[in-house]
């Protein structure tokens, strides 16, 4: 494993967390939080936990994002904070 | 300053999975819509996937996927070659529960949003004590 | 309120990394968690169950208790998903829209059935004009997508891959046959209690092979006592068990997928969607 890049992915992990907590449209966090969940994938991947990184490739930044849509589209998109 | 170095290289990881599980806590308590309520705990959980799966690297270590020889002739395996198994399938299961909590989450979501019109906590507490 | 959270997220936070202090270091061989289960599982999985693929011979063959139970907790989401949502009422109003001509006929009165065929199709409150180029895509992608699903499962026990991520894979290429048509297509499709079926019967499959390992002889699910019942070599019997487990998993897995999409996207009527 390599730092840098370890380091970096790690980087991007944390800057999308805190967008998706922090953006006021429940779609946009929709979307960050499935690049969230990819570069978690990509971090694991990483580490050698294949298995994992396919589970969340498949589960986190599919099939999640698409529950999220799915709620946002039953509900309200505007969010106070 | 050269005893820092390898301190920070051998700890660094460790000290962003702690600000990452953080930044989940601090949605979960502080955030005011249930949506991102959720998305702080899911933070929160993959955080601590992170931790539990860099507990298991090892180093000059390959996937655990033995490669198996031919028929007669299997080869030792030595358990210092491989990335310890045991965190992935403890944090395997942790996935795919997540996603069904994630699921029932939003179904609630959907449910309360159906009654009260809203998502926001505050608006929520005040529609309930009105009642 | 936020305030008050921040102080207690950095508290928190502190103590946990103070507490980093005392962690192995980063990538160390000699850390207490590698030392005495994994090792074990590292060196034997390939002698005792012939599966290349530690991941998957520890998770269906050495924990399989857990499995089967979180196979049961994906299972209860969905009920619980279905008990939450489902909404049994017809809906007053109805679309329809006239083929030829694309006039969009609004029916209030829920006793007007208009008959839905070559003349009239039923359509969805906002109505957008399907795309061709989407409808067509998807047409050609969703066979891909579940032959691919199927290799994982198929493949669990040698690559990256089992019956959770094969089951996942499978869900959402139904889910995506929801999105490029519409909701009404794949609940004609597939019904909902087929989905209901496939969800109990996937669990039934893996409590199944279980059981079937008592009466041969062994504890419950003791792979190696099916030896008598399948065919081929003896030393894979246990490859084989895991195979059929993943199989129950993966059949639970893509029916509660496709049932927690269905029910949050139509708040449980089943009619309209994304």
């Amino acid at each position: 494993m390599h730092w840098p890049i370890d380091l970096i992915v790690l980087t991007f992990v944390i800057f999308c967390a805190i967008a998706a907590i922090s953006v006021k449209d429940l779609l946009g966090t929709a979307i960050l939080f499935g690049a969230y969940s990819f570069m978690m994938c990509l971090l694991w991947a990483i580490m050698g936990a294949v298995d994992v990184a396919f589970t969340e490739a498949s589960v986190g930044a599919g099939v999640s994002t698409v529950f999220f849509v799915a709620a946002v589209f039953r509900t309200s998109r505007r969010t106070k904070d | 300053m050269t005893d820092l170095l390898p301190l920070i290289v051998a700890k660094y990881n460790y000290w962003l999975y702690v600000i990452l599980m953080m930044i989940g806590l601090y949605a979960m308590i502080a955030k005011n819509n249930l949506i991102k309520k959720v998305v702080g705990m899911n933070i929160f959980q993959t955080a601590i996937i992170l931790f539990y799966l860099s507990i298991g690297y090892k180093k000059d270590a390959t996937l655990p996927i033995v490669e198996v020889g031919h028929e007669g002739q299997e080869a030792v395996v030595r358990a210092l070659d491989y990335i310890n198994p045991l965190p992935h399938v403890l944090m395997l299961t942790a996935i795919v529960v997540s996603v069904a909590t994630f699921g029932v989450a939003m179904a609630l979501a959907v449910r309360i949003y159906q009654r009260y019109q809203t998502l926001e906590e505050d608006e929520l507490r005040m529609r309930l004590s009105e009642e | 309120m936020k305030f008050l959270g921040f102080i207690v997220v950095c508290l928190t936070g502190a103590l946990l990394l103070y507490g980093t202090g005392q962690f192995p270091a980063w990538g160390d061989p000699g850390s207490p968690a590698s030392t005495h289960l994994s090792n074990y599982y590292i060196e034997k999985t390939v002698e005792q169950t012939q599966v290349p693929n530690i991941v998957t011979a520890v998770l269906a063959d050495y924990r399989g208790f857990d499995t089967m139970f979180e196979t049961s907790v994906i299972f209860c989401a969905g009920l619980t998903c279905f008990l939450l949502l489902r909404d049994f009422t017809e809906k007053k109003e109805r679309f329809y829209r006239h083929r030829p001509t694309g006039v969009i006929l609004h029916v209030k009165d829920s006793e007007k059935v208009l008959k839905v065929g070559k003349e009239f199709e039923h359509i969805d409150k906002d109505f957008v004009p399907s795309d061709l180029i989407i409808k067509t895509v998807c047409r050609i992608l969703i066979p891909f997508i579940q032959i691919y699903a199927l290799y994982v499962v198929a493949h669990g026990d040698f690559s990256p891959g089992g019956g959770f991520q094969g089951g996942v894979i499978f869900g959402s290429s139904l889910i995506l046959l929801a999105i490029s048509y519409d909701l009404k297509t794949l609940v004609e499709r597939i019904k909902e209690k087929v989905l209901g079926i496939f969800a109990a019967v996937g669990v039934l499959i893996y409590v199944g092979i279980a059981t079937i390992c008592m009466p041969m002889g062994g504890n419950f699910l003791n792979y190696g006592m099916l030896a008598p019942l399948l065919p081929g070599d003896p030393r894979h019997v246990r490859a084989l068990g895991m195979l059929g487990v993943e199989i129950g998993v993966g059949l639970a897995v893509m029916a509660v997928m496709a049932i927690i999409y269905i029910n949050i996207v139509s708040e449980g009527r089943h009619d309209e969607g994304l």
